[in-house]
């Protein structure tokens, strides 16, 4: 096999976000980039194997019917792959194995932390530890926040950020964990990866609107213990270009977006690590 | 046995929902409630063990960090009243449906046939409430009498065990599927009755129309040929009535109209549409030459122009005025993910790419008596916008622009305009995209979702008034994932050529979307009972009139029928093929194996006879109120800007996603903290090209009072100078135009028709005269025109209308502009002169006028302005520009002052005007085609060379410091305000909706 990153995104059911979140891997520096329609995979058409970073989007997977991301969670743990025994699932714990990676934005979010991907306490990939619910508002909102990213957390993708400005589009993305215990371990273990902050990008923040749904900790995206799988509630993929930014027409922006960079280290990392 | 899982938030978990519910009940109805909890119910009427019933409700069905369950057992407690709201039997339960298909993934099974289900909430309330508030709550708030169904209990009837106990509302119809034959040969009173009762909505000619088509010996002898003994069946008739129908043959846009003007000229018009519309298309296309850039105009389900080389865009907007009345959300849903349908069944099929909405209400906030069978204007206005809210952000479309307008004439019929635009390859395996043609023997396949009696009467009800035995069966709710689903799936097949032509099924179900594409190879022959059902027990001329939604029919070579279909399965879409292309010229159908309708396509698509119509023009005059002007600018100001008219809709706009699919470029939040009101948007819909698309809007029915005539010119002139404000290009727009009116039809309940129509007339020269003078043609529009709400002696009737929608081409993104002011010293501009025009304006409708002087759009100087001032603005002197619209020259000030957290000095002395004397005409005189613009102090020279030749001038600076201050035409400070104060005032009337 020749060296070529290959990446791919997964859509249908009810993702949005697809083709900018394909683009974003294209800027981030990818050989190649696949939007694949989930039915490919359960007919066997396509595996995940083929592939090393796998891209889940935005969107609302079943119309988000049973709690965001609920009925696409149970799919995607219990599809089988037509006319044989393999679960989807076996494909994806297997392609965790490999060390290969998997973002989860906004629904794609939703959808690692209801399957039980994140936080993946013990490598157990399987079980639900925490989760992401209706904002205290109890509205959808599309508005851009500030982040603050953690120094210390073993994640790929934010590796040399300290702040990132980015929206969220959301109406369930008030993260809570299953208790206390859950919420010391990933704060212990540098889990917590980005979290809503002040205008400053300094500290974190419970105030509304900085902090848009009310999560715990304002925590706003985590990562498993390797890094390798990370989620979180803000769109990267809306702020490929200095045009995305809200204020562009007041503000000295470099042309490129800051979304790019949690592809460009994704990809990175690949290219070092996996090829 | 039926059985029935409740899922509710563990207690320590917030339950927003609930909050509210809560805070809705004790503001909007002032009743006393300390708490409200939401439970959602699962009936589940299928056979499962017990084990596969726990692991159900710990699965798919709740979440185990924030939820607990129960299996037939109550969870509610401590509560004084229970309130569950459930879908009636029939309406969508899209929630019921998602889940039905998680419990099949988990147990790896298909349930049995006819095993469903049904979703319900339930609301817990402690509370103090009579039975009578209870009941008040669950239909003024909680549900809809019309889609929904009730089960209220207090805590000393709750049974401990049991709870609410099961109920499974499923569809049972004891009817046998008949086909009727129906006599027509009666007296005109009977016919008319027959139409009547049977909804038809067809006058006396167009039923004598039909009934000497049936008498017609030819007609009778080919008939008898093929089995069919005597008069139509309802199949037929109902088809005939669903093609005639207001809704799809525009009768009174196409017929002809004897209109008197205030000087007694009479003149003929033989269709407004052909006349004035399209002639103004069409001129402009010959003008334009070369650079006509219209693919296809007025024939299609959208209008489709050029975009590039490469890509061209598909663009229609429709109203959903009817059903949102009945089902504010219901409705609202189903005109958004309605007219995605168009854009997606035009040409060989478009990719969605943005929508727009714009919405007329009456005062939320009204607190008089509200008339019988209407929903107040709050619940209308929240359902709305979350029908939006659902149909856009679920789709993955972003909303771009939209707007509201407020005027208590809205309360019978609230108007909801809902648009969608859509990109397609300019070719298609070699094909011209934008063409689309079915031939003789292609198979007729529907794709999508199933059929029930939902919508049935949709075309004909929607031509009518609403009255008080409006069927409830008009009302349906969208379902936007399985059209997701049905979408994603048809783009692989388009890209794969796998079908000839494509349309959706909208009003008048298959009945429509097939014989309209019939047109093509001139008849078809439909098998009824291939259609996938809901529910079994339609009858025959529901299955083919039934609008039920997200589904689109087409012409699929035989050849390609197997890859579709295969394809189809494999994407989890249901698609049937139900018949045939023909060249036979009949509209054929069958229902096993017997004909239910053999009639001629000539005479049903042409058979119409056309309506005639007398319009009588005469001015109408207001008294002028002759305001003294007032001592206190400033408080005057503040109240402007919280008219609901000019306020900030921003709670509206951020709930809806204005940014997915990645081209976001001029949001429509902008400035320094992202919330200054955007005159249009600008989105760039390729992500690796600069060129982009400019959308806006206009609309004032308020000017309408005094002539709509001039009411159409202001629309359209808002719409383009909201779109040159951002940095479009009058030589690349193209426009929509949508009306909207009450009854111009004369008669005994309907005595100023004629006038209105006369208004229609007026509305539609305008339309003529002010497209050509900016060279814009229209490329697609709709009517909708008996808005108007009757019942006993009430009635009331919407201000007529019109939406002009506009979308253009932006070269170059990175030159686009916003309306904030950007840095302290730059110099502000006014562009455009002032004149004294206060009538319909809101500063008179502030106190109580109309007046007369009603704004005039003088086109030439417009145009030539707007041409200076995109050249200004791609040259890059413009730091920013915002048009002044409603509330005029101070809230377009005042906005771009305190969008821009910079303070402001004017001097009104400096500004162009025309016969005014007096401060508040000034500042609030609603002249069109006036902008106000900030430019670097520097730019100054340049600036003023590019704006050479048109009436501008500059008339103060944007200041370091917080303060909005405005020197009056005497020398002395008018008004100074804190740019924070004018803010807060102008954000807080809808910020809680």
């Amino acid at each position: 096999m020749a060296k070529r990153v290959k990446c791919i995104v997964l859509s249908g059911n009810g993702t949005n976000c697809e083709m900018e979140m394909a683009y974003a891997c294209k800027l981030g520096g990818a050989d190649e980039v696949d939007i694949v329609h989930i039915s490919e995979l359960i007919y066997g058409l396509r595996r995940l194997d083929s592939y090393h970073f796998l891209n889940l989007p935005g969107g609302f997977l079943d119309g988000d019917d049973l709690g965001a991301a609920k009925a696409g969670a149970n799919r995607i743990k219990y599809a089988r792959v037509k006319d044989t025994s393999e679960r989807l699932y076996d494909q994806l714990l297997k392609f965790i194995k490999q060390g290969k990676l998997i973002l989860g934005i906004c629904n794609g979010f939703q959808l690692m932390v209801k399957a039980g991907l994140l936080p993946g306490f013990n490598r157990d990939f399987e079980t639900q530890t925490v989760t992401l619910t209706y904002n205290d508002s109890g509205r959808f909102e599309d508005r851009w926040v500030c982040l603050k990213i953690n120094p210390n957390s073993p994640c790929i993708f934010t590796k040399g950020m300290e702040r990132v400005y980015l929206p969220v589009r959301h109406g369930e993305g008030k993260f809570i964990p299953r208790d206390e215990k859950i919420l010391k371990r990933l704060h212990e273990d540098g889990l917590v990866v980005v979290q809503y902050s002040d205008e400053h990008f300094q500290q974190p923040t419970m105030t509304y609107p900085l902090n848009p749904n009310g999560s715990v900790d304002a925590i706003a995206g985590i990562c498993d213990e390797s890094g390798r799988l990370f989620g979180m509630m803000p769109h990267p993929e809306a702020y490929l270009y200095y045009t995305n930014h809200p204020r562009w027409t007041r503000e000295r922006l470099p042309e490129e977006g800051e979304g790019i960079l949690f592809f460009r280290n994704a990809i990175t990392y690949i290219r070092e690590t996996l090829l | 046995m039926p059985l029935r899982i409740e899922v509710g938030f563990r207690p320590h978990i917030r339950d927003a929902l609930g909050e509210k519910i809560k805070r809705r009940i004790v503001e909007d109805f002032k009743f006393h409630v300390t708490g409200v909890k939401t439970i959602y119910v699962y009936t589940i009427d299928a056979h499962l063990t017990p084990g596969e019933i726990q692991l159900i409700a710990k699965g798919p069905l709740s979440d185990p960090i924030i939820q607990a369950y129960s299996i037939d057992q109550p969870l509610a407690q401590n509560f004084d009243w229970v309130i569950e709201v459930g879908l009636k039997p029939g309406v969508t339960d899209n929630v019921g449906r998602t889940a039905k298909e998680a419990i099949e993934q988990l147990l790896n099974r298909e349930l049995e046939k006819g095993e469903g289900v049904y979703t319900s909430v339930q609301y817990v309330i402690s509370g103090n409430l009579t039975k009578e508030q209870a009941t008040y709550i669950a239909e003024g708030l909680l549900g809809n009498p019309l889609i929904h169904r009730f089960n209220i209990c207090n805590k000393s009837s709750w049974n401990k065990e049991k709870g609410m106990g099961v109920s499974v509302p499923k569809v049972r119809i004891d009817e046998k599927p008949e086909v009727a034959y129906i006599n027509l040969n009666v007296d005109d009173v009977n016919l008319m009755k027959i139409s009547r009762e049977r909804l038809l909505a067809l006058d006396l000619g167009e039923m004598k129309a039909i009934k000497g088509y049936f008498n017609d010996p030819e007609v009778i002898e080919k008939r008898k040929k093929v089995g069919l003994k005597g008069g139509p069946t309802d199949v037929e008739l109902e088809a005939l009535a669903q093609t005639w129908s207001e809704h799809c043959k525009h009768k009174i846009f196409n017929g002809i109209i004897h209109y008197t003007d205030e000087t007694g000229k009479t003149m003929i018009v033989d269709s407004l549409f052909d006349t004035y519309i399209k002639g103004a298309t069409e001129e402009i296309r010959k003008a334009k030459g070369k650079s006509d850039f219209c693919l296809s105009v007025f024939k299609d389900n959208a209008g489709v122009i050029k975009f590039n080389e490469h890509w061209s865009l598909a663009f229609k907007v429709e109203t959903h005025n009817a059903p949102s009345a009945l089902d504010p959300y219901g409705g609202a849903l189903t005109g958004i993910v309605g007219v995605n349908r168009d854009p997606f069944g035009t040409g060989l099929g478009a990719k969605l790419i943005f929508n727009v909405d714009t919405f007329c209400f009456a005062n939320p906030f009204y607190d008089k008596p509200i008339p019988a069978s209407i929903l107040h204007p709050k619940r209308i206005f929240e359902g709305v916008r979350e029908g939006v809210e659902h149909g856009g952000n679920k789709s993955g479309i972003p909303t771009l622009n939209g707007s509201i307008v407020f005027d208590d004439r809205y309360l019978g019929r609230p108007l909801v305009y809902c648009g969608t635009c859509g990109l397609i390859p300019a070719h298609i395996q070699g094909r011209p995209s934008h063409i689309k043609q079915a031939r003789p023997n292609d198979l007729i396949v529907m794709v999508g979702g199933r059929i029930g009696k939902d919508g049935i009467h949709g075309a004909t009800f929607s031509s009518q008034a609403l009255h008080e035995e409006s069927p409830t069966a008009a009302v349906q709710i969208g379902d936007p994932i399985t059209q997701r689903k049905m979408t994603d799936f048809l783009l692989v097949a388009r890209d794969l050529g796998l079908y000839n032509s494509i349309t959706d099924n909208g009003a008048g179900g298959l009945s429509s979307s097939v014989g309209e594409m019939a047109l093509d190879t001139g008849g078809f022959e439909l098998h009824l009972e291939k259609a996938p059902l809901k529910y079994s027990g339609l009858h025959p001329w529901e299955i083919l009139l039934s609008e039920s939604q997200e589904r689109m029919t087409l012409a699929v070579d035989p050849k390609n029928i197997d890859t579709f279909l295969s394809l189809a399965e494999r994407m989890g879409v249901e698609a049937s093929v139900l018949g045939r292309f023909t060249d036979t010229g009949k509209f054929h159908v069958l229902y096993k194996g017997e004909i239910v309708a053999y009639v001629d396509m000539d005479f049903l698509h042409h058979g119409l006879p056309k309506k005639e119509m007398v319009a009588k023009w005469q001015k109408k005059v207001y008294p002028e109120p002759n305001l003294k002007p007032p001592s206190d600018l400033t408080s005057i100001l503040y109240a402007m800007l919280s008219r609901l008219n000019i306020c900030s809709k921003e709670s509206v706009i951020r709930q809806y996603d204005h940014e997915v699919q990645g081209g976001s470029v001029v949001k429509p939040l902008v400035g320094i903290q992202n919330d200054g009101p955007s005159d249009a948007a600008v989105l760039r819909p390729l992500l690796d090209s600069w060129e982009g698309i400019v959308v806006s809007s206009g609309i004032c029915p308020k000017y309408s009072d005094i002539d709509t005539y001039h009411m159409m010119a202001c629309a359209i002139d808002e719409a383009v100078r909201n779109a040159i404000a951002v940095g479009g290009n009058i030589d690349h727009m193209a426009g929509l135009d949508n009306f909207c009116w009450c009854d111009p039809i004369q008669s005994h309940d309907n005595p100023d028709g004629q006038y209105k129509l006369a208004q229609l007339v007026r509305a539609n020269q305008a339309l003529y005269t002010y497209t050509r003078a900016y060279g814009i043609p229209c490329i697609s529009g709709k009517d909708s025109m008996k808005n108007d709400y009757r019942m006993g002696d009430t009635k009331i009737s919407i201000p007529p209308t019109v939406l002009f929608s506009l979308i253009g081409k932006i070269e170059d993104v990175r030159r686009t502009i916003t309306m904030d002011a950007k840095e302290p010293a730059d110099l502000v501009y006014i562009l455009g002169t002032t004149y004294n025009e206060m009538g319909g304006s809101e500063y008179y409708a502030h106190h109580g006028f109309v007046g007369n002087n009603v704004p005039r759009v003088r086109a030439i100087d417009a145009k030539r302005l707007y041409q200076s001032l995109s050249q200004a603005i791609y040259q890059g002197l413009v730091a920013s520009c915002h048009d002044c619209s409603d509330g005029g020259l101070a809230v377009a000030l005042a906005e771009t002052s305190f969008a821009g957290g910079l303070g402001m000095e004017i001097d009104l002395r400096s500004v162009p005007t025309v016969d005014i004397s007096q401060n508040d005409i000034l500042l609030f005189s609603e002249s069109q085609s006036r902008f106000i613009v900030t430019i670097k102090p520097e730019l100054k020279r340049e600036f003023e060379d590019v704006m050479a030749g048109n009436v501008f001038a500059e008339i103060g600076r944007v200041t370091s410091d917080e303060t909005f201050r405005i020197t009056g035409l005497e020398g002395d400070t008018i008004i100074k305000a804190s740019i924070y104060e004018l803010k807060e005032r102008w954000k807080k009337p809808l910020m809680g909706l």
